[in-house]
């Protein structure tokens, strides 16, 4: 199988001062050419850490990403790149798209050149090849008045637009991956059913492979191939969007679909929710990270990190909940989520 | 549930700002509804729309341009001195930004009780009482009196909002996009507490968010705003189930499903084009550049709120 | 081999939920540990804490009085336990050097401090209530700022009877506008912060806002201002004692040294050295320790 991103035993640590954060604690994964990840967990769970690593834009100092871990992309290890080469990387192979498109965009140049300041950089265009192609980008991205628009500047664009000029910024070198950093937080519903149609539409035409980091699984059923959960610097579960949907394995992925309020929950009924915060990084619980606040922890769960268990070829969890010894535990039916799976 | 008392009555509420020497935005233009006592009214629309603006003029941090908000009969507008202040223990507010409504040099403990100092409800002993009783009404505890709002995650620094907004004994509360920028897990713990102090203490709330599959679970009634006008007012049962006005539609089938098959097969109404400027809006109603059934009428009147069903109104000139 | 009995639910407590770990640390404390960590600003701040001590303690170190007139060692470089030497008249030039130091001293700090009352209170109130106050009171700090700085001083130095309060009056009747304009800004920025909202739903008075939400928040600036403001008072000082203005006989400050010293640097160049040194390192040191607590006490670069 041709792996387009491989990334293994990734682990990446904050030194601050009351100590050393380990946002990243071990973290493996792969990406196949054209196919869209998503990334799902909660503020501080460490997904945005890693898909910074992915680009090394992980400042060091304070961050540290640590000895043993590896990112291949295209087989060649990004870890080990030199400052040319690294270049090369971001814009050209890997771009990414960040949350808050106001302050991602500088203010004092106009869209159509920030655009094509990637062009320059990476394929060589002069200035005028390159603000032609900006205004293809335009286009691309359905920004309707393109020319005119390429010669504004960000203040003078709404929000759902200036996130669609930071995916034309992202994609104007056709990269091998996109990597999405909750595109579509910061904006409203409306735009934001628009703005993931887009990225979809763009990733059929360019065959880009996409990385979505979010925390709304209500944005993932529709766009990803496979889901992995994060929690607290680990992945936890990971699955294709079927799998995760119709049949998840761990507390965690319960707890996250249940809180999805759906139209059909009954009104004012409690909502599940998961009680209390994650746990600090700066101590690392021993055990499972999710045994303070999961309805089903056993005393192993406090002691030991649960092992690994593979329930098909792209399905897996981190549970004690698998382990022989554990008891049967049906997934709580509830208000919220999909259709209930059980074991 | 007590609702047959009109706690708060809005009547064609205006708010504009003058941001230049022809322009004038109007973030509300001409808005009327009740709020019952006990209820929660959902207010939704997406950005710009003048929720936020509604919301904080209903409660009486801005001064209103034009029309009144009447309490038991009294414009609180009009108010001054101590019955201006008297009024500010009657209605609260908590925010959004989960970062920037607490002041970081301060306490949480002295965030809390600063309502309490303001209007001398209690001293010493029993004011510490009361602020450790509501950190733990909140799902906090006495240890985190202690502490500055940046030792806090957004959840639980939304929560210290709560409590503080809580601390002088309100009537009605509005929530101003309370959990939009917190994650989706824990959107649900903010919600299920208000939900919970509604039935412990009696609260109105006007729940201002846009995201509209909370606002339904928590909300009795649901208006829609667009552009600074009020487009559809229903139950929040009556507007989900049946929604007449184009917008509420477009708006409604816009909201990401978690459910696989359902996002597969759904039909999504796309809107098209950005939401205009509220700066010098056109004549007619305000949706009309977008709406595929405008008619040559809708460009040229605004339509009026009119009930066309027991308790579901809608400004539309289409529907009948 | 794994213990069956660990594999039973137990569930979770609330009270595992909502626990802070770290060691709770306020703004100052976050400030001053960001202080230590820079070692040109700890270096500045110790010099500046020994400066002090020494313009404090440095005349008693010394059996000589700082005005006692000898006509056997005029002009003597550095001999025997006149550490700095002496001046024309027979002074000792080392009491001579810290009593001066004192006056200098006494005027940044001073000076400054009512800069800072008077440009707070101004600006904050522009600030906070805008509209037509705002309006007219800028355009006072603009009719002040268009005054020659210079000219106003030595009017009223000329004016009014001489003595150091006089001189400082004269400094900081114009020079608080820059303070001003900073808080102005500042206030302005932080009024429309939510926190400040919030206070206002809850009834509180604008003299309790502006008190206890925008100053602290202010704070920080107005501690890195001071910094900056102090060594600017000194230099002024020195630059009036150039022009015959400054501190008069008997007292003395470095300024007044430095003018003296000057007079004769062709031939007796310690009189005007150590005073000069005096005044280089403190300023710099003032303006070090100045741009470390800025950092220090910015916001954005906490950890």
């Amino acid at each position: 199988m041709e792996k387009l991103l491989d990334v293994k035993n990734l682990k990446v640590s904050y030194h601050t001062y009351a100590g050393e954060v380990q946002s990243v604690r071990g973290v493996d994964f792969y990406m196949k050419n054209g196919e869209t990840l998503a990334i799902v967990g909660e503020s501080g769970c460490g997904k945005s850490v890693t898909a910074k690593s992915l680009m090394r834009l992980i400042q060091t100092p304070p961050g540290e990403i640590k000895e043993g871990s590896q990112i291949l992309l295209d087989g060649k290890d990004v870890l080990k790149m030199n400052e040319t080469e690294l270049r090369e990387l971001r814009g050209g192979d890997v771009s990414m798209v960040f949350q808050d498109p106001m302050t991602s965009l500088n203010p004092t140049m106009n869209i159509g050149k920030q655009i094509a300041e990637t062009l320059i950089i990476h394929r060589g265009m002069s200035k005028s090849e390159a603000f032609e192609e900006a205004v293809k980008m335009l286009k691309l991205v359905n920004i309707p008045n393109a020319e005119k628009r390429a010669k504004q500047y960000p203040h003078e664009f709404s929000g759902g637009m200036r996130q669609r000029a930071m995916i034309a910024i992202a994609l104007a070198c056709q990269p091998k991956l996109l990597i999405a950093d909750e595109p579509t937080t910061a904006l409203d519903v409306t735009i934001q059913a628009q703005i993931m149609d887009l990225m979809k539409d763009l990733q059929d035409k360019l065959g880009t492979a996409v990385i979505l980091i979010t925390h709304d699984l209500g944005v993932v059923a529709d766009f990803a191939d496979r889901i992995q959960v994060m929690y607290s610097g680990l992945i936890i579960e990971r699955g294709t969007v079927t799998e995760i949907f119709d049949n998840p394995q761990h507390p965690y992925t319960w707890a996250l679909l249940q809180s999805v309020p759906r139209l059909d929950t009954a009104h004012k009924d409690t909502l599940y929710s998961i009680k209390g915060t994650p746990p600090d990084l700066l101590n690392p619980p021993v055990g499972c990270p999710f045994a303070a606040r999961c309805d089903f922890a056993m005393d192993i769960c406090k002691e030991a990190m649960p092992e690994y268990t593979s329930l098909s070829d792209t399905h897996g969890v981190h549970c004690w909940l698998q382990h022989p010894y554990a008891p049967k535990v049906e997934r709580p039916i509830g208000n919220g989520g999909a259709a209930n799976g059980t074991r | 549930m007590a609702q047959d008392k009109v706690l708060i009555e809005v009547k064609n509420l205006k708010k504009y700002f003058k941001v230049g020497p022809n322009a004038t935005l109007k973030a509300v233009d001409d808005v009327s509804f009740n709020l019952m006592k006990g209820e929660t009214l959902g207010l939704v629309g997406e950005s710009g729309c003048g929720k936020t603006t509604c919301g904080r003029t209903v409660m009486g941090l801005y001064p209103a341009s034009g029309g009144q908000v009447l309490y038991n009969g009294q414009d609180i507008h009009k108010l001054h001195g101590k019955a201006k202040k008297d009024f500010t223990r009657k209605a609260q507010i908590i925010f959004q930004d989960p970062y920037a409504s607490l002041n970081p040099r301060m306490t949480v403990g002295n965030i809390i009780g600063e309502g309490i100092d303001i209007h001398n409800l209690y001293t010493g002993q029993e004011k510490i009482d009361r602020i450790y009783k509501l950190l733990e009404l909140v799902g906090l505890n006495k240890e985190h009196a202690s502490r500055f709002p940046h030792e806090f995650s957004g959840g639980q620094r939304q929560r210290i909002g709560i409590a503080r907004a809580l601390a002088i004994e309100p009537e009605f509360i509005v929530c101003d996009e309370p959990i939009s920028a917190l994650d989706v897990s824990i959107q649900a713990q903010v919600v299920n507490l208000l939900i919970k102090l509604q039935r412990e203490l009696g609260l109105t709330y006007l729940f201002i968010a846009h995201d509209l599959s909370m606002v339904k679970h928590i909300s009795d009634r649901v208006g829609v705003m667009y552009l600074g006008t009020m487009v559809e007012l229903a139950s929040s049962k009556d507007l989900y189930a049946e929604p007449l006005h184009p917008y509420t539609q477009a708006l409604l089938s816009a909201i990401p499903v978690p459910d696989v098959n359902i996002a597969k097969t759904r039909q999504r109404i796309m809107l098209e084009g950005e939401v205009p400027s509220p700066i010098n809006p056109k004549p007619g109603c305000r949706f009309a550049p977008r709406c595929k059934y405008a008619k040559a009428a809708c460009l040229e009147q605004i339509p009026e709120l009119k009930e066309v069903k027991p308790g579901h109104f809608v400004a539309c000139h289409i529907v009948k | 081999m794994l213990d069956k009995n660990k594999f039973r639910i137990v569930g979770c407590s609330d009270a595992d939920a909502d626990v802070i770990n770290r060691p709770n640390i306020t703004y100052w404390g976050d400030a001053w540990r960001r202080l230590k960590k820079n070692p040109i600003a700890m270096a500045s701040l110790i010099f500046l804490i020994i400066m002090i001590f020494m313009c404090v303690f440095g005349p008693y170190l010394t059996p000589h009085k700082y005005d006692t007139q000898n006509y056997d060692i005029l002009d003597k470089t550095p001999f025997g336990n006149h550490y700095f030497g002496t001046d024309n008249l027979g002074r000792d030039l080392f009491a001579r050097t810290w009593m001066g130091g004192r006056v200098s001293l006494y005027i940044g700090f001073a000076g400054t401090l009512i800069e800072i009352l008077i440009g707070c209170l101004y600006g904050g109130i522009c600030g906070y209530f805008g509209g037509k106050i705002d309006m007219f009171m800028m355009r006072v700090i603009e009719v002040l700022t268009s005054i020659p700085y210079t000219i106003v001083i030595i009017l009223l130095l000329i004016v009014l009877p001489p003595g150091i309060n006089t001189l400082i009056f004269a400094m900081c009747i114009i020079g608080w506008v820059g303070i001003a304009r900073l808080v102005r800004g500042q206030v302005m920025q932080l009024k429309t912060s939510e926190y400040v909202m919030a206070a206002q739903a809850l009834g509180a008075s604008s003299s309790r806002i502006i008190i206890k939400h925008l100053i602290p928040n202010t704070i920080g600036i107005i501690i890195v201002y001071m910094s900056m403001d102090v060594p600017a008072f000194i230099f002024e000082e020195a630059f009036l004692s150039f022009l015959g203005l400054g501190v008069q006989a008997p007292n003395t400050s470095w300024g007044a040294l430095v003018f003296a010293g000057q007079g004769v640097m062709a031939n007796h160049v310690h009189e005007l050295i150590f005073p000069c040194v005096a005044i280089c390192l403190t300023v710099l040191a003032f303006n070090l320790l100045g741009d470390g607590l800025r950092d220090a006490l910015d916001p954005k670069l906490r950890q």
